[in-house]
């Protein structure tokens, strides 16, 4: 397997030293902020046409999502399980799979949770926290798990299948949340028995955001590491490469598959436990909230780079979370908020034609300049 | 008037179900069928469809006609088709990503149009009473037909036959099949692909105007829950036949029926579980009817979700 | 540690005001002659022909009063979400008074944000508050089972077929409760009357709530009600059946003007109204209020062209009943769909009885089950 690495295509010459690599780094950054800035100009237009003012859409987004402690509390609250959900559609994606159900791990992780909670509702937080996120994680990779082992065993395709077992999962967290799981005493809104306040997970010290976004950040970095650095995620962009040569090439690309499913689904498992333990305090109708379709967005637009998953991450949240405050001051619909982000999206999307076609970023073509 | 029907009303229940329910999943995934057999994905089309949704409604009500209505979403429809085969027309840029991203858009700007058009009625499409030969309002009911119904009907098997037996349909397929052997061919590929994407973007905007203007026949921001975004997978469970595509949308809109239905006959335990019946049933039948050895039958060379 | 995130709190405060003072030197000022700023939050579309349009119009109502700001936001989610949207209300808009008005707000939305802000007001609609919950958060509710109640005597004359419908979301206590209202009301009318019962799993799913309504005409239903979130789809598709309509939430009379018989709707704006006043006097809203018909929480949609001189004899005096005050639509002898008894013949539970917040049973002569 060693020797596969002498025929990667691009071989920094060692003449072109830090500026060149620095180069070839910045191309990744500069790109889509350009893209960005594209965007926002053309969502500008659309404003503009509306008779609105995109300068004080934007002060207020930036006031409303980055603007003050409060609001990037509000920004990063809303970041966590989009970290997990992202993670769970780009570890798959490594290996060529589209997975688009991350939902139904989220929703199920957090049943899942919920119900280890009431099992260890005695024990203390130390003892339980890792059991119920482990019961989290191992419902959560089951079931997307399930999805790679039904691609590897049986040939079907992974995006129909988890999608359809998305639907099936939320159809099952309702199904237990209302009967078998529910607690006789969550009348009007029924859920599981309310975790105690030992098993409730807490914010970061000095910060009003759970624990979530350390633990999604955190994924983020060890994912990096396995796909960047390990023999395993080395195994996996080839079989995603060529699945056929990985095989010839002796891969156990069913162990792969299943593996890197498994670990995505486990990664929105741990996002559903977090939605429990620290936001809802019960498993409950609202842990459908869409987490695990706004990551795949996510996932896409970082390219799948566990690293580039944190920031976009973040600028979607931000994007959401100064939606309220512009739906107040500027009364605009709620859905402006989409409008701008399907325009940044496109343009982000859009400028992946443009890469290597400038020169200042292709250290080995600056000589002929 | 009064008919008790029994146990009868299931069957009729599921047959009303998937004449009524299956018309937007058949118009968006045909739509489909002509996108990816010229090679490309168009994951957006729930946006595409919420958007057909709003214009449509918009349109009727503005003018008086529902036709008009559905004109005006095939139209936006056609023009998101248009914009996503454009934008993936560019080298390096990934149509699944563009899809979703597009489906955003689609649904952002659906909404924010959509506003003024969530209280005022608009006109609903016709329907053909094909139950005219029974006394039972049940029976009528579950006959009365859209004409939107019949039009997709046909529709599939017009483009079974244009894939079978026709130029245009051997040029959509080569172009799905292989970009070299298309351009050795003289063929242009990318445009092939745009107007395939934006044709079968027209397709998912009547499919929203069918929402929106005949069942449920309301223009509202909850109007679609994921009916685009299941008639995209239906293709991949329909192998690219626009035929088996009619199968499918009829299959899972009779398994939707299933869930209301057995809670008015007294089965009422557990509902969720039946509503999640059509999402079953496809899981079921796709595992059946899938082996690892022929994994994608019957799809185009050059599409990248399952290349 | 109570005092670290006291001051955390202060300084985040002290940044939102300058940051509200920069945009907006309104807000900054916070002088007693400031304008009371008041937010709505609304889990859905606030024009749904339902429950968030129901709020929206109380809104709309206070919007009119003087020395008031009425700031609005929808589609918020019963997650952090609505969490963040009541701090931004809080943080950037100096809200004093919120309506955080969706049911799933309250446990654990309200109740963890509300201690973070002791002078800020919370009130959220359902009976949820109860003695050692926060003292800045008040629950108002109506006795909207009432209106149920009246809905099934108007749909108990208009049915010939002896058999109604119910398209509901959730088995939840308040959706039950407005189903045996329903019933009863109707069992006034005609004691063989029976009451179908479809529930949808959901407050707002267009599609299902479609099939249900088509599943009910199908049994043979000719009137129906609903109780989902916006009931438009349900109204326009059972009168594309054929069928009689009784609304709720609020007034659906010109989706199907033939066939409205009347509808159950809630009267926000008099409430609404009411408690923003108090406020602006320096008083104190009560933490638990509720009311009905004769307080004006509830209303009756004007009854319908279809609605028959016997019918409209029978709702105005039962409704004149209600107003005057201890009318009991749930009462003895009574069993549930199953055939176990609830209540011996002696018993009666009047519309404020508590023991009505927790209902789990359907009554006999409902079609359906709890679970």
């Amino acid at each position: 397997m060693t020797d596969q690495s002498a025929s990667a295509p691009l071989v920094v010459p060692a003449h072109r030293g830090l500026l060149g690599r620095f180069a070839r780094r910045a191309e990744a950054v500069v790109l889509p902020l350009a893209a960005l800035l594209v965007g926002i100009a053309v969502f500008s237009i659309f404003l503009l046409l509306q008779g609105k003012s995109p300068i004080q859409f934007f002060a207020l987004t930036y006031q409303g999502a980055f603007g003050s402690a409060f609001s990037w509390q509000n920004t990063l609250s809303r970041t966590a399980p989009l970290l997990f959900a992202a993670l769970c559609v780009a570890l798959p994606a490594r290996l060529g799979l589209v997975v688009i159900g991350g939902e139904g791990a989220i929703v199920l992780g957090g049943v899942a949770a919920g119900a280890a909670g009431v099992v260890f509702s005695q024990s203390i937080g130390l003892i339980a926290f890792p059991l119920m996120a482990a019961c989290a994680m191992l419902v959560g990779g089951l079931w997307i798990g399930a999805v790679g082992a039904l691609r590897y065993y049986r040939g079907v395709n992974e995006t129909i299948a988890s999608l359809l077992m998305a639907y099936i999962a939320i159809a099952l967290m309702n199904h237990l949340v209302e009967g078998p799981l529910r607690d006789p005493e969550s009348l009007n809104k029924p859920s599981t028995t309310p975790l105690p306040a030992q098993l409730r997970v807490g914010d970061i010290p000095g910060w009003e955001v759970h624990w979530g976004l350390a633990f999604g950040i955190l994924a983020c970095l060890l994912a990096w590491v396995l796909i960047e650095k390990t023999t395993w995620g080395f195994a996996a962009r080839i079989a995603g490469g060529n699945m056929r040569a990985a095989q010839v090439q002796g891969l156990s690309v069913g162990r792969l598959i299943i593996g890197f499913t498994a670990l995505g689904g486990a990664l929105a498992g741990l996002a559903g436990f977090f939605e429990v333990a620290a936001v809802h305090g019960s498993a409950n109708g609202s842990l459908a909230a869409g987490y695990g379709y706004t990551g795949i967005l996510v996932a896409f637009l970082a390219r799948h780079n566990p690293l580039a998953i944190i920031p976009v991450a973040i600028l979607l949240a931000g994007f959401e979370a100064s939606s309220g405050l512009i739906q107040r001051r500027m009364n605009l619909p709620a859905a402006t908020v989409l409008v701008l982000q399907g325009f940044v999206f496109v343009s982000i999307l859009m400028s992946d034609t443009l890469y290597g076609r400038f020169k200042m970023f292709a250290p080995e073509r600056w000589r002929s300049a | 008037m009064e008919s008790d029907l029994g146990l009868w009303v299931i069957p009729l229940a599921i047959l009303g179900g998937a004449i009524r329910v299956s018309t937007p999943f058949l118009f968006v995934s045909l739509g489909e069928v002509l996108t990816e057999r010229s090679g490309r994905i168009n994951l957006g089309l729930e946006g595409t469809l919420v958007f057909g949704a709003m214009s449509g409604y918009a349109a009727a009500y503005l003018t008086g006609s529902p036709w008009l209505g559905v004109l005006a979403a095939a139209a936006g429809g056609a023009f998101f088709g248009l914009i996503h085969g454009l934008i993936c027309s560019l080298p390096r840029v990934n149509d699944i990503a563009v899809g979703i991203a597009m489906m955003i858009l689609g649904m952002g700007l659906a909404f924010y149009f959509g506003k003024p058009f969530v209280q005022p009625v608009a006109p609903d499409l016709p329907s053909i009473d094909f139950g005219w030969w029974s006394d039972v309002p049940q029976v009528r009911a579950a006959l009365r037909v859209n004409v939107l119904f019949i039009i997709g009907a046909g529709l599939a098997f017009a483009m079974w036959w244009m894939f079978r037996a026709t130029r245009v349909g051997l040029v959509i397929r080569v172009v799905g099949d292989s970009t070299d052997a298309a351009r050795a061919m003289g063929l242009r590929p990318a445009l092939i692909r745009t107007l395939s994407t934006t044709v079968g973007g027209a397709f998912a905007g009547v499919g929203g105007a069918y929402l929106s203007l005949f069942y449920p026949g309301s223009w509202n921001e909850g109007i679609s829950s994921g009916q685009g975004l299941m008639a995209v997978a239906l293709v991949i469970f329909a192998r690219w036949n626009p035929i088996a595509c009619f199968g499918a949308a009829l299959l899972f809109g009779g398994a939707g029926a299933l869930g209301p239905t057995l809670q008015s006959v007294g089965i009422s335990e557990g509902y969720y579980l039946f509503f999640a019946a059509p999402y079953v049933l496809t899981l079921g039948v796709l595992i059946a009817t899938s082996s690892p050895s022929r994994a994608m039958a019957g799809a185009p060379g050059e599409l990248s979700i399952t290349k | 540690m109570p005092l670290t995130s006291f001051s955390r709190r202060k300084f985040l405060k002290g940044t939102a005001a300058f940051a509200g003072a920069t945009s907006l030197p309104t807000f900054a000022t916070a002088d007693a002659h400031a304008p009371l700023t008041v937010g709505f939050i609304y889990v859905g579309p606030k024009d749904d022909f339902g429950y968030n349009q129901a709020h929206a119009e109380g809104a709309a109502a206070v919007k009119a009063m003087e020395g008031v700001i009425v700031v609005e936001e929808e589609n918020v989610a019963e997650t952090t979400d609505v969490q963040n949207s009541m701090e931004s209300m809080i943080n950037f808009d100096g809200a004093k008074l919120l309506f955080p008005t969706s049911f799933g707000y309250f446990n654990p939305h309200v109740l963890e944000t509300a201690p973070k802000h002791p002078d800020v007001r919370f009130q959220h609609a359902a009976g949820l508050w109860t003695d050692g919950m926060p003292t800045n958060v008040g629950s108002y509710f109506g006795y909207i089972g009432m209106g149920q109640y009246l809905n099934g005597i108007a749909a108990g004359h208009a049915t010939t077929t002896k058999k109604i419908g119910f398209v509901a979301a959730k088995p939840i206590p308040q959706v039950l409760l407005n189903i045996n209202s329903f019933l009863l009301g109707a069992r006034q009318v005609d004691p063989e009357i029976t009451c179908q019962v479809i529930f949808t799993g959901e407050w707002s799913l267009a599609v299902k709530e479609a099939e249900a309504t088509n599943a009910l005409a199908d049994a043979g239903c000719d009137v129906i009600t609903c109780h989902v979130d916006g009931p438009k789809v349900v109204m326009e598709t059972a009168a594309g059946r054929d069928c009689f309509v009784c609304g709720y939430h609020a007034d659906q009379s010109p989706l199907a003007p033939e066939k409205y018989l009347t509808g159950a709707e809630w009267n926000w704006a008099g409430v609404y109204t009411g408690m923003v006043q108090t406020v602006l006097d320096g008083g104190t809203i009560d933490n638990f209020v509720r009311g009905g018909l004769a307080d004006g929480f509830i209303k009756m949609s004007p009854l319908g062209p279809a609605v028959s001189d016997a019918s409209r004899a029978q709702f105005e005096a039962v409704k004149a009943q209600i107003m005057a005050g201890g009318f009991a639509a749930i009462k003895g002898p009574l069993n549930d769909n199953a055939g176990n008894p609830l209540l011996t013949a002696d018993k009666a539970l009047v519309e404020t009885d508590i023991a009505l917040e927790s209902m789990d049973y359907l009554v006999e002569g409902v079609i359906g089950s709890t679970s």
